[in-house]
């Protein structure tokens, strides 16, 4: 299929007389994962929040969005199915990182169903048994990993990268990298990765 | 009609804001008019009415009305001016002490304080008769027996004023703390402590003008409150004649057209007055920040003059805490209180008897209050949330001005055409018509106190919620209002409080049928059994504060497993 992926169609933001981007197009096929590096002030972080839903609409937008052949560039945040991994993990404090988990299970999955697919996203992340723990317990590595399952479960059919490991330290960030890139790279979608860092850079790498 | 469509895709939550504030601001505005027409003759139980001066020669000619505009203006702008001076002065001292921390935390539950029941634990505690005679005498005295002095309801209305400046100077100290949060108030103190200025000088200096600006609002709904103050003004304040927000009340009461036009027509007045001494005080502001200015940069770090009046106000301070404290002891005392005579401090017996006597009274009382107060709260609650969602606390928006109408418009001045609203829906004198005019005054503090922490939560959260398909009410029903279980429980609380307290709404749109624990206890006050007002009084006091209480303890209980959530 020729528009299989993220496709970014002639993507124009301005905000009052500025424009942060012109015709801007981009393809990311299913699997591949496509790094985009730019000084801050680019745009990358307005293009982010205009794939996922929600830029703030004080920006003029011109162009399309579209994810397997569909166009998403109107749709509700809910509705596009593009994942979203930010600098903070924003894991709900008020649950425990199984219902964190079980919060992302879409809701025509049966109960039993649901408990099982939680289980094995831990046991992904090699974090068995911790679903009933407290996610201010965990530490900065684990909590990165949960919130990676948690936006897998949601089955989305792209996943965006915001500055992810950026909170994460030296050591910690090159395993959490591996981790997070080669479990995207197992549900074959494809991944767009902002960062102005090029260490962090994976796969193909655009500059604006 | 795609427009519309479009937005309601964008923010299903976009239409709640015009349609709360319609049958909000609606109640207010046909009040207003509904009170404006009798007050120029036009009144729907006369035959053949007709627009007319007549009630305002009335209200003029009336010997009372002269000696009562000048009662209000004293007690108005002198409870004001004390409030503020308290509430400045006492901070500048405290900022940035232990101290300080400890009294946040007596700050709430000193304004769950039903403005009622302080009242009469305030005359309890300093009429003739009162605790701080009974203490002192006859040993420091030579009272023998209750002396002959006016205090509660002097001529003047001294009693009245310095109560109402203590209570309100509490709920200024709370405005201000909510405010130093807006501010970068430490990075202000730590500038100017670094140039040598001492605490209280950098905080009056630096950091009070900018407070200042932040409670102007909050200042001007206590200046308008003090203006038309009722059941405290019934307890505390004289009779022969009282100030004119109690004095309307009375005419009102008379049930006698003629005098009930005279009645709106001094309702109408006292909305001018209001107005205009909004604008007196905001020339006063001009004139202050003008005679302060060369004062601000003379350079002066220690003076200790500011000190010293500032040391005025924590006195100011101290005397509103005691007078709380005190207050709700003589509450207590009094209600548990057998046989008591002149001077001993304490009751020579201790009794249930007021308690028992008047127990299936007190039930039916506190049961009104509750269920008025509980629905008030709850839709007030609801309302707020989908105010909130809607955006409505966000900086674009002007909506959130408009909640603060029902505390600026002086309550007597369009709860008579509420009155006749209700009374056309064949509703005056029912708990729903007590429970939808307690709500006017209601959602203004569950905004209020719900907006800034509702503003604070990371919308990052809200985003990912969505990201992961929830849509917008299960992120809000599952995310949102979970993690903000604590300001909305501590939003709840203070709801329920202010119906509670709500006096002249209740007289009103209870068509005088409807009683409740705050018109039962201003009723009482006026009488000779004070263990029964005491009984009644504790209960009105207890409600509120066991809101609180619960309003701690369940966001507590459900956080227990989560340190994420703890403070």
């Amino acid at each position: 299929m020729a528009d299989a992926g993220l496709v970014i169609n002639q993507v124009r933001l301005g905000v009052a007389d500025r424009i942060l981007l012109d015709a801007l197009d981009l393809e990311v096929a299913p699997g591949e994962i496509v790094t985009l590096m730019g000084p801050s002030g680019s745009g990358k972080s307005s293009l982010i929040a205009y794939i996922c839903g929600s830029l703030d609409p004080a920006f003029t937008v011109s162009g399309s969005i579209t994810l397997n052949g569909r166009d998403v560039s109107a749709l509700p945040i809910e509705r596009r199915r593009i994942g979203v991994l930010f600098q903070d993990d924003l894991l709900f404090a008020h649950m425990s990182v199984g219902e964190n988990l079980a919060f992302a299970v879409p809701g025509e999955v049966p109960r039993h169903a649901r408990a099982q697919l939680v289980a094995e996203a831990l046991a992904e992340a090699e974090l068995d048994g911790f679903a009933s723990r407290d996610p201010a317990t965990l530490s900065g590595g684990q909590k990165a990993r949960v919130a990676l399952m948690r936006a897998l479960l949601a089955e989305p059919q792209a996943m965006l990268l915001d500055e992810p490991f950026a909170r994460l330290d030296a050591a910690l960030r090159e395993r959490v990298r591996n981790f997070t890139f080669s479990t995207i790279a197992r549900r074959n979608i494809p991944a767009l990765l902002v960062t102005h860092d090029d260490q962090d850079a994976w796969g193909r790498v655009v500059r604006l | 009609m795609n427009r519309w469509r479009a937005a309601f895709a964008r923010n299903p939550f976009g239409i709640a804001p015009p349609l709360i504030f319609a049958i909000f601001v609606g109640p207010i505005m046909l009040g207003l008019f509904g009170t404006l027409l009798p007050a120029f003759g036009i009144h729907p139980a006369i035959s053949d009415s007709h627009l007319s001066l007549d009630p305002w020669r009335a209200l003029f000619a009336d010997p009372a009305f002269g000696k009562s505009l000048r009662l209000t203006l004293s007690v108005g702008f002198g409870a004001t001016i004390i409030a503020v001076f308290i509430a400045f002065g006492s901070v500048a001292l405290l900022y940035g002490t232990s101290a300080f921390d400890r009294l946040r935390r007596l700050l709430a539950p000193a304004m769950a304080f039903p403005y009622a029941s302080f009242a009469v634990g305030l005359a309890f505690l300093i009429a003739p008769s009162g605790w701080i005679a009974r203490l002192l005498s006859p040993w420091a005295t030579g009272w023998d027996q209750p002396p002959d002095l006016l205090i509660i309801g002097d001529p003047d209305a001294i009693a009245l004023t310095i109560a109402l400046a203590l209570k309100e100077s509490l709920f200024l100290i709370l405005m201000i703390v909510g405010a130093l949060g807006q501010i970068n108030s430490a990075a202000l103190m730590r500038t100017a402590r670094s140039f040598g200025y001492n605490r209280v000088q950098a905080w009056l200096k630096l950091v009070a003008p900018q407070v200042y600006r932040q409670v102007r609002l909050p200042i001007y709904a206590m200046l308008a409150g003090s203006f038309a103050v009722v059941d405290m003004a019934i307890v505390l304040g004289p009779a022969a004649p009282p100030t004119l927000a109690p004095f309307t009340l009375d005419l009102y009461r008379q049930l006698d057209v003629v005098l009930q036009l005279k009645a709106a027509a001094a309702s109408i007045f006292q909305l001018g007055l209001v107005v205009c001494v909004i604008g007196i005080w905001w020339l006063g502001e001009s004139l202050v920040q003008f005679g302060l200015r060369p004062w601000f940069s003379n350079g002066h770090r220690r003076g200790y003059g500011a000190i010293l009046v500032s040391s005025m106000g924590l006195l100011g301070l101290g005397l509103a805490l005691l007078a709380s404290f005190g207050a709700i002891v003589m509450l207590i005392i009094w209600s548990f209180s057998g046989m008591w005579t002149w001077p001993n401090a304490f009751p020579h017996a201790w009794s249930f008897n007021a308690w028992t006597s008047s127990n299936n009274d007190l039930a039916g009382l506190a049961g009104r209050t509750i269920i008025i107060a509980v629905t008030a709260t709850a839709i007030a609650t609801v309302a707020a949330i989908l105010c909130l969602e809607a955006g409505v606390a966000e900086k674009r928006q002007r909506w959130i001005g408009i909640t603060y109408a029902p505390l600026l418009v002086p309550q007597i001045s369009f709860l008579f055409g509420v009155q006749l609203l209700w009374n056309r829906f064949w509703l005056d004198g029912t708990l729903v018509a007590v429970a939808m005019t307690h709500l006017l005054f209601v959602l203004p503090y569950v905004l209020l106190v719900l907006g800034d922490p509702y503003r604070a939560l990371d919308p990052r959260i809200a985003f990912a919620a969505r990201s992961l398909g929830a849509g917008r009410v299960r992120t809000l029903v599952r995310v949102k209002l979970p993690l903000l279980a604590r300001p909305l429980a501590g939003a709840m609380a203070i709801g329920f409080a202010v119906s509670v307290a709500q006096y002249l709404p209740t007289v009103f749109a209870g068509a005088g049928r409807i009683n409740t624990l705050t018109t039962e206890a201003v009723a009482l006050a006026s009488g000779a059994d004070r263990r029964l007002t005491g009984v009644v009084a504790f209960g009105l006091t207890a409600l509120p504060f066991m809101a609180l209480f619960l309003a701690t303890i369940v966001p507590n209980f459900l956080a227990r497993n989560r340190r994420g959530l703890q403070l």
